[in-house]
């Protein structure tokens, strides 16, 4: 009963079988992260979630709470291994902001702004990956997957239909689409799954539009993330 | 007081949006060119660079004359700063790089719609393009980095009058985007 942990000095009570995360989350205090979503089994692989406990660096979203801990989430320097972690999603993929129709409502720009990355310090892959706009509603631009693996829980675990998967290993591992062609279009996928709705970049996107949003009127142009939440939480009002 | 200090701007492969971003702080330019002596810059039209205490960057490396430029603005300024998407992470001219550079010129040149008298440029006055376009950091050590496409005034503004008063560089959250 009333078991607590401490995060940036502050108590937070969890239950038994929590995470860091679910505890921080139900409390109200935002730990950024990608590849986490509350509606689907913790991943654990952006690790942009990272805090310190005792020394030992952690992914918040699958560290189980215990009573007494001591976890560190705001420190420069946990703040500055987010950074590095997020530099490094940048450079391995193409993330060309300016040309982006998730700009100013993406998660993994909204993340970076908020642990004051601002620039992406390592030296880019500039990888070739293809686009995939072979689905009458929705495009798949593979340059701007970071492997969170989302749409591949949204659609084994939600929609009952495992159409994405990540095949290789290392820097050869890349999402594929389960079809005949590997082509989206000619998959199950359909605008109305789940896995539709759960990217955190732009690398899933309805199509027949785009730009709707003015620049200064964008979910993360005037406020920050840990104010305004995840993409997820406003998918809604953007559908 | 001793002298004031010195900037300079150059534009590599960019569109010169961010020098326009830099004008955009309208009647402020009066209290900069109070506040600094420009060197070589598109403003003054100076086209040798002297020893400089601030050097502004816009644009990423896309041929050898931008590597000739950038080397010699990292050469003769004090501080080195990124200005906007190009210059920091290679922008939109870096979308090049999904393609080979032959593939570049012979649509843009031989077999793009359109094209009248086909043939790639090959005059020796022309630099010669590099494979990929990279952003500056990955050719010479920068200092600062701005990002915006382009950075707005305002941004360009604080980082100005931080770095000019001797302050630490920070921005307010609304000044910071990657577009």
């Amino acid at each position: 009963m009333n078991k607590t942990f401490t995060l940036d000095g502050r108590e937070i009570h969890f239950e038994t079988g929590q995470t860091i995360m679910d505890a921080a989350l139900a409390a109200g205090v935002y730990i950024p992260h990608l590849c986490h979503n509350p509606e689907f089994a913790p991943h654990g692989s952006c690790r942009v979630c990272v805090v310190d406990i005792g020394g030992r660096q952690v992914s918040a979203c699958t560290a189980a709470a215990s009573e007494g801990l001591q976890v560190d989430s705001s420190s420069e320097a946990i703040q500055a291994t987010r950074r590095a972690i997020l530099q490094m999603l940048f450079v391995e993929g193409n993330h060309v902001c300016p040309a982006c129709e998730k700009s100013g409502a993406c998660q993994l720009q909204a993340v970076a702004y908020y642990t004051g990355m601002l620039a992406p310090h390592f030296t880019h892959f500039f990888p070739r990956r293809p686009v995939d706009a072979s689905h009458p509603d929705v495009v798949i631009d593979f340059n701007r997957c970071i492997l969170c693996e989302l749409c591949v829980r949204a659609s084994r675990d939600h929609d009952g239909k495992r159409v994405f998967a990540i095949s290789g290993r290392g820097l050869e591992s890349h999402l594929v689409i389960d079809s005949p062609s590997g082509l989206l279009g000619d998959s199950s996928f359909a605008a109305g799954d789940k896995a539709a709705h759960v990217c955190p970049t732009g690398a899933i996107l309805p199509k027949g539009r785009g730009y709707e949003t003015p620049i200064g009127e964008r979910l993360y142009d005037r406020e920050p993330i840990n104010i305004i939440g995840d993409v997820r939480a406003h998918e809604e009002e953007v559908v | 007081m001793a002298e004031k200090p010195r900037v300079a701007t150059a534009s590599l492969c960019g569109c010169f949006g961010c020098h326009m971003s830099l004008l955009d702080i309208d009647e402020r330019i009066l209290q900069l060119v109070d506040l600094v002596i420009f060197d070589r810059t598109p403003l003054t039209d100076i086209k040798t660079l002297g020893d400089c205490d601030l050097g502004l960057i816009e644009g990423g490396v896309a041929n050898a004359e931008n590597v000739e430029v950038l080397r010699e603005f990292r050469r003769r300024c004090k501080s080195l700063v990124a200005v906007g998407a190009c210059a920091v992470n290679g922008g939109i001219p870096a979308m090049r790089n999904q393609f080979s550079l032959a593939e570049c010129l012979h649509e843009s040149y031989r077999d793009g719609i359109g094209v009248h008298n086909p043939g790639i440029p090959n005059d020796p006055e022309i630099p010669l393009l590099l494979d990929q376009v990279h952003p500056i950091h990955e050719v010479v050590a920068i200092d600062y980095f701005l990002p915006g496409c382009p950075p707005s005034a305002d941004a360009i503004w604080t980082f100005l009058t931080r770095f000019l008063e001797g302050r630490p560089i920070a921005f307010p959250y609304t000044q910071i985007h990657f577009d």
